[in-house]
């Protein structure tokens, strides 16, 4: 095994252990970041090596913690109405709630109504070669109208509360520090699979033809390729990551609002990316968490200063790192090789991003 | 009758205040294809610039209360050009090839922007009082038009007129345009292109300014007004196509009046959700929006 495959195993077996050497409350933290992380890595697919840059990932997010949320509320609620029904005067459980009764149902509702509306959204702007700021922008209207939508039906999504106080999943009580863990080794044990399944991925010929489509997309299709179909599977199965990370979110924080899948947080799932490195997978994962980790020591202990950080980040990193921070151990990596006089080749930024991590 | 009147007429009034936060887009995202999701911002200090000149006026001038805006229009023009000049030459010209990291980093400006406005003026929202002659409206066959609404079209009308004279009459609205068209000739040619760049910014920023300035009239302003508008500037964009200021303005009045049929015969929200399902169709018929410039090159 390569030195950097250790690195991989140490990284993910020091995840694995977390529950022995960090608090309740850290430990909660770092799962939320964990969730985030898989939303990151599949944004590194689509943008770091495909080239789609999507605004639009609070959304499938969202969408996949909502379907979880149902279950958890109706299970909550013990056959009755969910509370939040009740004040709004609605008496009778809407007929799209009723199949969220069943768990099997719920779990792959949250992964599927994500799937189809990022397959629908692209198909039908990518067969019509929309693509770059144009697809951003499109995105980003999503957001602003499942924004609206969840905020206005207030009597079917909870409106500007969301979902929120649940008891037992499948009946085990959410509140004990034992579900909790077990929930982080769920996600834990995902994560891993994202990764390993992401990693798979771009280093076969698939992910060969992704950075193609990001490189030159017109000499793709003149080599017989049909870009379409390849940017709306990657498209979709990026949305299917972040629906698998709004499930295992919901479970351990809680609680799901349409604050959560906003403009703000959509765009900044692309940033913990930037910062990590566009197209490093793992780069990705570790940039979510630091990311992060940065926002909630900030907005614990200076709340003002964290906005201003962020929007210093956005053009830092833009500007000054567009590599992230794989970039900089990379190039640190490279300039390390020169000193004890290996050879190393140029390395464009393309050949480094098919093979690199 | 009164009812098909009134709609008609609220469709056209939202089209113009979206045809106002786009204009300043059609000219850096559309003539120069530059992603400014600071645009927003730019309205905002424009609205906030309207806010300090009555203040001002109201300090040391009250008895002239009634012409703080003709004064309050220049001065936000000028203060968003300004900053838009400064980003253009500290950031952007940077990111020209790269649009996807442009959007990234204004975005970034932009919530800077908008920490700072919260600082400076706090953050709920201030009300600036309109002027006393705009108050009222106009009677016709039983419908009331606002002064407000109706000053609002009628400035956006002058702006968009302003904007196509300079863009087409003068010397140097055809440099802009001659650099957008084919960079490289037009740089043959002796222009300066990085001149043309920074002041067509400028100019599309300053446009910005107008628009927060008009904003003003419809209701109190806060530091988050800017990205309220934003994504719907960028939709009237996308629809009327890049390139032609015809298409900005098709675009704007056509989702303005769309809109506030649907909002008429559904609600605000499912308005909201069929105007998004309607523009993508509308992609799917013309991809490249209503108007756009014939090319044959591939991208």
């Amino acid at each position: 095994m390569t030195k950097k495959g250790w690195l991989y195993w140490l990284f993910f077996l020091a995840l694995f252990a977390a529950p022995f050497y960090l608090t309740e409350f850290r430990l909660s933290l770092l799962g939320k970041f964990l969730c985030f992380a898989m939303i990151a890595i599949g944004i590194s697919l689509i943008w770091g090596y495909t080239g789609i840059l999507s605004l639009g990932h609070g959304v499938y997010f969202g969408l996949g913690a909502y379907c979880m949320a149902m279950y958890l509320k109706l299970e909550s609620s013990h056959g009755r109405l969910p509370d939040f029904m009740e004040w709004s005067g609605v008496h009778q459980l809407p007929w799209f709630w009723k199949p969220f009764e069943h768990p099997l149902v719920a779990i792959s509702s949250a992964i599927i109504i994500p799937v189809l509306l990022a397959a629908f959204l692209s198909y039908f702007t990518f067969k019509n070669r929309i693509k770059g700021v144009y697809f951003s922008l499109l995105s980003q209207a999503v957001v602003v109208v499942f924004v609206t939508l969840f905020i206005g039906k207030q009597e079917w999504t909870g409106g500007t509360n969301g979902l929120t106080n649940f008891s037992t999943v499948f009946g085990f009580p959410l509140s004990s520090p034992f579900t909790q863990i077990i929930l982080y080794w769920i996600t834990v044990c995902l994560l891993l699979l994202i990764f390993l399944f992401s990693r798979w991925l771009t280093v076969s010929r698939f992910g060969r033809v992704l950075v193609a489509i990001r490189d030159g997309e017109n000499r793709v299709r003149f080599l017989g390729f049909n870009p379409t179909t390849y940017k709306v599977f990657v498209y979709s199965l990026s949305a299917a990551f972040a629906a698998l990370a709004g499930i295992m979110f919901v479970l351990q924080v809680g609680l799901i609002s349409p604050a959560m899948m906003g403009i703000i947080p959509s765009i900044e799932m692309v940033l913990w990316v930037a910062v990590g490195g566009r197209s490093s997978l793992i780069g990705a994962v570790i940039g979510a968490i630091v990311t992060n980790s940065a926002k909630s020591f900030f907005s614990e202990n200076y709340p003002d200063i964290w906005l201003l950080f962020l929007g210093g980040l956005f053009i830092g990193v833009v500007m000054f790192l567009p590599n992230g921070l794989a970039g900089v151990y990379q190039s640190f990596k490279q300039r390390k090789g020169q000193r004890e006089g290996k050879t190393h080749e140029a390395g464009s930024h393309v050949s480094r991003s098919v093979g690199g991590f | 009758m009164s009812v098909v009147i009134t709609q008609v007429f609220n469709g056209f009034s939202l089209g113009s205040i979206l045809l106002f936060v786009a204009i300043g887009l059609a000219v850096t995202f559309g003539l120069m294809g530059v992603i400014n999701m600071a645009h927003g911002e730019l309205i905002m200090v424009g609205a906030y610039m309207t806010y300090v000149v009555q203040q001002i006026f109201a300090k040391y001038a009250p008895q002239s209360m009634g012409y703080y805006f003709f004064i309050a229009i220049p001065v936000a023009f000028f203060v968003s050009a300004l900053l838009g000049w400064g980003l253009e030459k500290i950031l952007i010209r940077h990111l020209y090839h790269r649009p996807l990291d442009s959007l990234l980093a204004t975005w970034g400006v932009s919530l800077i922007l908008q920490q700072i406005a919260r600082t400076i003026f706090g953050a709920p929202n201030v009300a600036v009082l309109p002027p006393e002659w705009l108050d009222g409206g106009v009677r016709i066959a039983g419908v009331v038009f606002p002064y407000k609404r109706l000053f609002i079209l009628v400035f956006v009308i002058l702006s968009i007129f302003a904007l196509y004279i300079y863009l087409t009459k003068t010397p140097a609205g055809r440099r802009i345009r001659a650099v957008t068209l084919n960079r490289d000739m037009a740089s043959c040619l002796g222009i300066s292109t990085r001149k043309v760049d920074a002041y067509a910014f400028a100019i599309g920023s300053g446009f910005a300014g107008l628009a927060g300035c008009a904003l003003t009239l419809l209701g109190p302003i806060g530091p988050t007004i800017g990205t309220y508008y934003i994504v719907d500037a960028f939709m009237v964009v996308i629809l009327g196509g890049v390139g032609k200021l015809i298409g900005t303005v098709l675009g704007a009045f056509g989702i303005g009046l769309v809109s506030t049929l649907m909002e008429y015969s559904t609600s605000a929200t499912m308005a909201k959700v069929m105007m998004f399902a309607l523009i993508i169709a509308f992609l799917q018929w013309k991809p490249s929006g209503l108007v756009s410039v014939k090319t044959r090159s591939l991208d």
